[in-house]
């Protein structure tokens, strides 16, 4: 029994009720979905979700196979051990206590290259985008000033080019 | 055209004969169309009940079994039915009405979020918005009911919609990219498996309820390699009970030859099977030495349980053929008659030596009726039905196995003999059971269908009781029913049905072949000794080599069951 972190892809018609559908094929095994995103792709009519999930290799392939039988949706790609890129966006609402604090709120912001996009006398709103890891550190260097809210989109992925090449190799040998 | 007309033409356009529904205020429009319609529908007394019917209707025939009900209630009546039918992989097509559009989401009278509730317990459901999407969805129901693994399928229709006009086509174009089942098996991988076959020196092949589309094939796949044969619940009928390289039943409660031959087999070939709890009980325990070749049309059942060595992911009339004509007859002779050894000591018995068993009474119903349709209900009596009146053809044991629905069997045998007119039902039942459903009386009654109930009247909710004498230290919690049961034949009889109360061997003898040999319903209530129970028995949660084997020692005595003790 191997637990890991797995991060799904999964293309499906954009049709009231598929998340429903979705999101009871997790629940059902006991999942909790910890971020998900949604969104139209290239295509009309047809939605990526982004799942990520944390749970025993072998059930998570199980739902994999679940989710590819549900009618509405079209590829289930589940990204673990695979070659991917990964990004996520952050809102960060950062209080700003003196001035002292308003240059080195926004330096660190500058190395993080995240964007200023409100600016109040108390507060500095950023946006930021990367990976986990990344945001992680951002919250992690502004926690000392007084995270005042955030918000984040849950992550996005696509395969990298080359892996993408590749599994499509082997499906069509297979 | 009204959009419930549209309703009508397609079902009509889908080669519906027949309906089972119930009407309610928001599906009036469409019963207004079904009165012009030359689709027959048939008058349920509870949505279950239809629900039910279409689903024994298309496990009887082969053809997609049509059920309505209305809004709210009528619908949420409806879901023990589909979820049965989703489970034993049952082709439904469930149409229901709806409040008006408008209302939705209001918490309007008789509204309930049908298609939020049907959607785990459906293969796909569908919420129809506007008319000039109807012929369309219908269209996809049937294709998505009917084809890949069948299951049911529901179409809510709010009641704008249905009196909306339509004046397009009633063609329509399936538009599912989502939806590819595979029907054809990867050449490699079944190459693969005939490699394992061949290698295999105790090799058996359990045949699920994908086996009721493709007997032939089972049948000759078996007869040029000689391959043993074990049958699931829903397998019942897939391959001839009487044949030699029939074992009967795996698991929980079955016979101790197919249950040793999975223990100690070096190769499993299944063929359209889940590997359902039931069959393998403990799972680390099951089949510990053997290569498993899994053959299902369904991908997501391939290593969901048990871990399939070679999966062959296609419908069993394109894979076991070509399978077969890699394979030559198997060189499995001494397995083969260790086998036939274990089912020469261990046939089906058991005690006659109270007033009147269950078993007997099967045993007298199986050789007064021969060839006919078996319904069951759940519990005990169904269990006995399985292993003393498997029928010999596909198709004809109608029973619960997923679920285990209890008031499944009698609108099941409602259903069958719908789909199959002109031939003989016997539903076996328990006094528990049939009283789930029991208002279906009142819809057999009307169609005189040929229908015999047997209830097995132990006055007792027997399966219950026997886990509670065995597992709960024979404390018997809200398992006792002869107080207050009905008289059943009075009951038939108030339905306008003929019903008989029998006490004893000697009249059962004489009333079964009576009751057969009428055109109409007859319903029989059999009293039988009430502290019987279904042996052998692999304990929740033990393996299958775990089997308590009781009555079906050779030696049984009346003492404590004996445990067998199963070289793995």
């Amino acid at each position: 029994m191997t637990v890991s972190r797995h991060v799904l892809s999964v293309t499906v018609r954009d049709q009231p009720g598929v998340l429903l559908r979705i999101a009871g094929l997790f629940a059902r095994r006991g999942y909790n979905i910890e971020s998900l995103s949604v969104a139209q792709t290239e295509r009309p009519g047809l939605s990526r979700t982004t799942f990520v999930v944390t749970g025993e290799d072998a059930t998570v392939e199980q739902v994999t196979k679940q989710l590819q039988k549900l009618i509405d949706v079209l590829t289930v790609v589940d990204h673990s051990g695979s070659d991917y890129v990964s990004r996520e966006l952050m809102l960060i609402k950062v209080a700003v206590r003196s001035p002292d604090d308003r240059v080195e709120i926004r330096q660190i912001a500058q190395d993080f290259r995240a964007r200023i996009v409100d600016v109040a006398r108390q507060a500095l709103v950023f946006e930021v985008t990367g990976d986990e890891r990344k945001l992680q550190a951002f919250i992690n260097q502004m926690r000392p000033f007084g995270i005042v809210e955030l918000v984040r989109t849950g992550m996005v992925a696509l395969e990298r080019t080359e892996q993408e090449e590749k599994e499509r190799g082997r499906a069509k040998a297979a | 055209m009204k959009g419930s007309e549209v309703v009508m033409k397609m079902l009509e356009r889908h080669g519906v004969k027949v309906v089972f529904g119930h009407p309610g205020g928001a599906i009036m429009p469409i019963y207004d169309a079904l009165y012009d319609s030359s689709v027959k529908h048939v008058l349920v007394r509870h949505e279950q009940g239809g629900a039910h019917m279409a689903d024994a209707y298309y496990r009887a025939s082969g053809k997609v079994g049509v059920c309505f009900a209305t809004s709210g209630p009528g619908a949420t009546n409806l879901v023990t039915g589909l979820a049965t039918a989703h489970m034993d992989s049952s082709a439904v097509v469930a149409i229901t009405g709806n409040v008006v559009t408008s209302l939705i989401g209001t918490d309007a009278f008789q509204e309930a979020d049908v298609y939020g509730i049907t959607g785990p317990v459906t293969k796909h459901n569908f919420l129809v918005k506007n008319v000039a999407d109807l012929p369309r969805v219908i269209t996809e129901a049937f294709h998505i009911a009917s084809t890949g693994r069948p299951g049911p399928v529901l179409v809510d229709v709010p009641k704008d919609v249905q009196l909306a006009d339509y004046d397009g086509p009633l063609e329509a174009e399936i538009d599912l990219p989502g939806y590819r089942p595979t029907y054809v098996g990867n050449a490699r991988q079944i190459e693969r498996a005939a490699e394992a076959i061949k290698k295999a020196e105790r090799p058996v092949m359990i045949v699920g309820g994908g086996g009721q589309v493709a007997p032939e094939e089972v049948a000759a796949f078996v007869e040029q390699t000689g391959i043993p044969v074990i049958t699931t619940l829903m397998g019942i009928g897939a391959f001839p009970p009487g044949r030699q390289e029939s074992l009967g039943m795996p698991g929980m409660h079955g016979t101790v030859t197919a249950n040793r031959a999975i223990t100690n087999c070096d190769l499993i070939l299944g063929a359209g099977l889940r590997f359902d709890d039931r069959v393998t009980g403990k799972v680390s325990r099951f089949a510990p030495n053997a290569t498993v070749v899994h053959i299902d049309i369904d991908p997501a059942e391939i290593s969901k349980l048990v871990k399939a060595h070679v999966p062959v992911v296609g419908d069993l009339r394109d894979v076991l053929p070509r399978l077969k004509a890699q394979l030559p007859r198997l060189a499995i002779e001494p397995w083969r008659e260790q086998l036939a050894a274990w089912k020469a000591k261990y046939p089906e018995r058991y005690k006659a030596d109270k007033g009147l068993v269950s078993q007997e009474v099967i045993q007298m119903l199986r050789e007064a009726a021969g060839d006919c349709i078996v319904s069951t209900e759940v519990g005990q009596h169904q269990m006995f039905a399985a292993r003393l009146f498997p029928t010999t053809k596909p198709r004809s044991f109608i029973t619960s196995g997923g679920l285990g629905t209890m008031g499944f069997g009698l609108p099941a045998a409602i259903g069958a003999a719908f789909a199959r007119p002109g031939e003989r039902v016997v539903c076996v039942a328990g006094d528990g059971s049939v009283q789930m459903n029991i208002q279906e009386l009142a819809t057999l009654a009307k169609h005189r269908l040929p229908v015999v109930i047997a209830i097995l009247n132990n006055g007792m909710l027997g399966m219950v009781r026997q886990w509670q004498e065995l597992f709960h230290a024979q404390r018997y919690s809200e398992v006792y029913l002869a107080d207050s049961n009905p008289d059943f034949a009075k009951l038939a009889e108030a339905y306008g049905i003929e019903g008989h109360n029998v006490f004893d061997r000697e009249h059962a003898k004489r009333v079964i072949p009576e009751a057969l040999a009428k055109d109409g319903p007859v319903l029989l209530n059999f009293f039988v000794y009430e502290a019987e129970k279904v042996w052998p028995m692999v304990p929740a949660g033990a393996g299958v080599d775990e089997m308590i084997i009781g009555d079906q020692e050779p030696e049984f005595a009346d003492s404590a069951p004996v445990r067998e003790e199963v070289p793995a």
